[in-house]
Formats: structure tokens, C-alpha cells, sequence
């Protein structure tokens, strides 16, 4: 940043320089906080790392396996002696505010050197009905639950709402899930790999009306974990860095009913602050990793985000412009619809990605000549949003 | 409940701060916080006004009207005590007084429910002598 010394920013301040992805789908016997560490071991071994460097660690709880001091045991079982520890939550979010928080530690001094981890075991380690009831107790005991709907009828709620306002259909929707299926089958770590058609969505049985199976996201095992470092060491790594251009957040509300808007987001005040840390605009990203916990949120975000003006979400998308090929190709692993979900650290899985991008190293769904990349998640029900833009310059 | 098996529908559980509310589900009627401070008028019910966060609240009726947001049909309850009734709609109902409430449609079918339905409340008695709000198209 050429601005005035006083000026704050986190513009290419920290890089990405290690990253690992466990494998992921169904992982009978494994542990979430091991799988928490396994991933944190792949990553110091990308970024060719003794453990004894990181000094920060940021990791998110686990639903099957939780942890009062989630980050200090993490820490105790990794033989880690951190000087920031921290547990974060933010739902969905909490992937890309741990690299935002991550930042702002490392640039102000509090550490060099940060491992985030996340990892659970959604799939295999919780009965589907101890899933879902694990999910819904989001729900507000009094004005939510005595209604006995599960999660996926608040996003139902959004999609209805779009649908009338814009009227998007369901075939637009669905066109979201098969790009994502697309790109699965071309990442050999992907949980679901064979191509779907819309028909298939709209033929999959209704979860919510009018969310079909195929527009819900996976539920998985699964880790992943990073390393961010301060950009002044990032060249000494054995991977090129990816440097963090911007970052932004906004959180709204809680639950769905105290929602500003069904149709819109924070996503637009949280876009808007990374692309003005970065000097960037949407034109300048060569592709986008966006939650996908449900179809109707890739729309509110390609909208939100500036991508497309608000209620053309579902022109955009039908447009193929999604796909590897496309203006702007998006969840280039497969998203949490194909890829997986394995909860709040769903979204590390998009992170890891959008450095391997960069990095240029994604053999057949390589982005060609990919600069800069956006990645964007949100928590709750259009809630809490966090906005990362990543590049290979600083 | 004539299935001893089947567990009861969960009865919200009043708070010292939601009492007055359910006092008037109880009765019949819907309540709403008003702040007497800066005219917002909140749900669901709490010590601070999220306004101003004066604590000069005071409950009044509400015309237990309103206009469905949006709607969905519950296919998969997250609990056994609803499978009688599934598929069942549920949907957010803006108040005419402003806030919106997540809760059930009654009285439509499910080809039935739009945005924009004009509703009224009724309530579901329930065990513990809560009585639970949904609304039906007037």
C-alpha cells in the first residue's frame, strides 16, 4: 500500500504459505480433534515447517467433540506453546474471520506465525437425528423451536422470498449445484464426483419447499488448516505465498426472523470494505469460492457482492458463468454441496482451495492464469459474513 | 397426546423477561414490547428496548395481524411430536406493527400459501398451559 504511514491496513500485510486438506465424505473411528490436528500436520508439512514456528493458533469448536479451551487442547496434544490462542465462532464464517483475526495479530505484533485448523465429524461421529438436533438448537427455545422446523426451512424462507421479489426459479437454483458437481468431479479429494443434471435437482426429493436434496449442502468428516505468516518472511516457504489483499465482516442478526432483509445481506457491506482494503473491484476477481450451504445463498451472494445487480443472481448463474470456462468460476472444489460440509469448518475447504488456484496448482480445474481470487462465507442464516480477496502479488 | 409413545410438542419455556408474553398468548391475545423512550416496538420480548437500550418497556395488545414474508413446508420435523402433522407450513409473519415472527400457518393448504397472505393469530394450547402462536389467512 502506497498510502501514508498513519494509514492502517492489512493490505499484504500476512501471506498464506501452508495449507492441508484431510480426506473427507465418511471417516468411521476418527476423532474431530484429531482430524483437527492431522490437518495441522499437513499444513506445516506444505509450508515444510517445524512445529516449534507457529506461535498463534485459531481453531473452531467441534460439535461431536467439544472442548471448553478448544485452541489450548488442540495446543496441549500438538506439543504447541502458543503466545495467541484463540476459539473462534462464527458459523459458517468462521473459516475466513479466523484469517481476518489471524491478520490483525500478526500485523500488530501479537505473533508471528499462525496455525488455523478446523475440523469435525458431522458424518459419522453424530446420529443423523443427533445431526439435526445439534443443528436446530440454533433455533430460539421460545419463538423458533415449538415449531419443529429444521434448519434448512430458514434458507427455504430465503428462496422463497427471491423467487417472488426476482422471480427466480428452481431451475436457476439448481443450476448452482450442478456447476458445483462439475467441478467435484474434477478434484480427486471431492466427496461427491458424478455429474448431475437439473433434472436431477428438481427430481431429488424436497427437503423444504422449494429446497430440493441437491440444493443442501453435504454433511461430512473432514478437516483442513492453513499457515499465515507475516508477508516479509512468506518468500522463504516452499510454495509461492498468497497474500491476503483484503478482508471485511458484518454480522446482522441472529435469527432469521430478526433478518433486515431475505433478499439481501451483509455480504454487500462485508465485500465492500475487502475490495476497498484492496483497491479492487468484482472485475478485477478471477474467480470466487462462495457458501453454498444451500443454492439461494450463492445467488444473494454473486448479488451482493457486486458479481451481478441485485435479483439477476439466477440469469447469472444460468448463464454457465460459474462454470471453469466462465467470467467467474466459482467453488472450483465442489463447495460444501459436492465437495463437503462438515460443519463450521466447511468453509476451510474453499480457503485451501483458493490457494491452490493461486498457486496454480490445480491441474484439470485450474483457473487459467488466475491473479486474484474472492472467497466469501456467512454464518446462521444470512448472518454473520466474512469477505477475504487473495493474491498471488501483494 | 392419545400415543403415550410419541413425545409432547416442546412448551417454551417463559423467561422473567417473556412472562408477560405468554401471560397473553394465555389469554387470548398477542402482546408486543413498546418503548416508551423511542416508540420501538420489539419482538421477541426482552429487558432492553434494542433501540435505545432504555428498560421503559411496557407490553401492549397487538392487532394479531399481519402479512406472511415467506413460508415453507416442514417435511422432516426435527422432533417426533410433529410427525403427526407433517407436512405441515410454516412461515415469517410480519406484525402490522413492524417485527416478524417465526411461527406456523393453520387453516391453508399447502398448494395454498403466497407471500403476502394477510393472517391473523390463533394459539395452540399446549402442556403446561402454554399456548403457542400461529396464524390463519383472515
Amino acid at each position: 500500500m502506497s498510502g501514508a504511514s498513519t494509514e492502517r491496513t492489512l493490505r499484504g500485510s500476512v501471506a498464506i504459505v501452508g495449507i492441508g486438506d484431510t480426506e473427507v465424505g465418511k471417516l468411521p473411528g476418527r476423532n474431530a480433534t484429531e482430524l483437527t490436528i492431522d490437518a495441522a500436520a499437513r499444513a506445516l508439512r506444505d509450508a515444510g515447517l517445524p512445529k516449534g514456528s507457529i506461535d498463534g493458533i485459531v481453531t473452531s469448536n467441534s460439535m461431536v467433540d467439544p472442548h471448553m479451551y478448544h485452541a489450548e487442547t488442540v495446543a496441549e496434544k500438538m506439543g504447541l506453546f502458543p503466545k495467541w490462542c484463540m476459539t473462534l465462532a462464527a458459523g459458517g464464517a468462521t473459516s475466513f474471520a479466523a484469517v481476518h483475526h489471524a491478520a490483525a495479530a500478526i500485523a500488530t505484533g501479537l505473533c508471528e506465525t499462525v496455525l488455523i485448523s478446523s475440523a469435525d465429524n458431522l458424518r459419522t461421529g453424530l446420529t443423523r437425528e443427533a445431526a439435526t438436533k445439534q443443528q436446530s438448537s440454533t433455533a430460539d427455545p421460545q419463538f423458533e423451536a415449538p415449531y419443529g422446523a429444521p434448519v434448512p426451512v430458514s434458507y427455504a424462507f430465503v428462496a422463497r422470498a427471491h423467487m417472488h421479489e426476482f422471480g427466480t426459479t428452481p431451475e436457476q437454483l439448481a443450476a448452482v449445484a450442478v456447476s458445483a458437481r462439475r467441478h467435484a468431479g474434477l478434484h480427486p479429494g471431492a466427496e461427491k464426483r458424478d455429474p448431475i443434471s437439473v433434472d436431477d435437482v428438481l427430481a431429488s426429493r424436497m427437503i423444504a419447499d422449494p429446497l430440493h436434496l441437491l440444493d443442501c449442502s453435504l454433511v461430512s468428516d473432514g478437516g483442513s488448516a492453513v499457515i499465515v505468516t507475516s508477508a516479509d518472511r512468506a518468500r522463504d516457504f516452499p510454495h509461492p505465498p498468497v497474500y491476503l489483499l483484503g478482508a471485511g465482516e458484518g454480522h446482522t442478526h441472529e435469527h432469521i426472523s430478526a433478518a433486515p432483509s431475505l433478499v439481501s445481506s451483509a455480504a454487500k457491506e462485508s465485500g465492500e470494505q475487502a475490495f476497498s482494503m484492496a483497491g479492487l473491484g468484482p472485475a478485477d476477481v478471477d474467480f470466487a469460492e462462495l457458501y453454498d450451504c444451500f443454492t439461494p445463498v450463492v445467488l444473494i451472494e454473486l448479488e451482493d457482492l457486486g458479481f451481478c445487480a441485485k435479483g439477476e443472481g439466477g440469469t447469472f448463474v444460468e448463464a454457465g458463468n460459474l462454470d471453469l470456462g466462465g467470467t467467474l468460476p466459482t467453488n472450483t472444489h465442489g463447495g460444501l454441496l459436492s465437495h463437503s460440509h462438515p460443519g463450521n469448518p466447511g468453509s476451510m475447504f474453499a480457503l485451501t482451495e483458493a490457494v491452490t488456484q493461486l498457486r496454480h496448482d490445480a491441474d484439470e480445474r485450474q483457473v487459467e492464469g488466475a491473479e486474484v481470487g474472492l472467497v466469501h462465507a456467512q454464518g446462521g442464516v444470512l448472518s454473520s459474513h466474512c469477505t477475504l480477496l487473495l493474491g498471488r502479488d501483494r | 397426546m392419545t400415543d403415550a409413545s410419541r413425545p409432547e410438542k416442546p412448551s417454551p419455556p417463559p423467561t422473567e423477561e417473556t412472562r408477560a408474553y405468554w401471560d397473553g398468548c394465555a389469554a387470548g391475545e398477542l402482546r408486543l414490547q413498546h418503548c416508551d423512550a423511542c416508540a420501538t416496538i420489539q419482538f421477541p420480548p426482552r429487558r432492553f428496548c434494542s433501540g435505545c437500550l432504555s428498560t421503559d418497556l411496557r407490553f401492549k395488545p397487538a392487532s394479531g395481524r399481519g402479512v406472511v414474508r415467506s413460508w415453507s413446508i416442514v417435511r422432516y420435523p426435527i422432533s417426533d411430536a410433529f410427525a403427526a402433522e407433517a407436512p405441515y407450513l410454516v412461515a415469517l409473519v410480519q406484525l402490522e406493527e413492524g417485527p416478524t415472527m417465526f411461527t406456523g400457518l393453520r387453516g391453508c393448504n399447502l398448494d395454498d400459501a403466497r407471500i403476502g397472505t394477510r393472517v391473523e393469530v390463533e394459539f395452540e394450547r399446549r402442556g403446561g398451559d402454554v399456548h403457542v402462536p400461529y396464524f390463519h389467512p383472515i
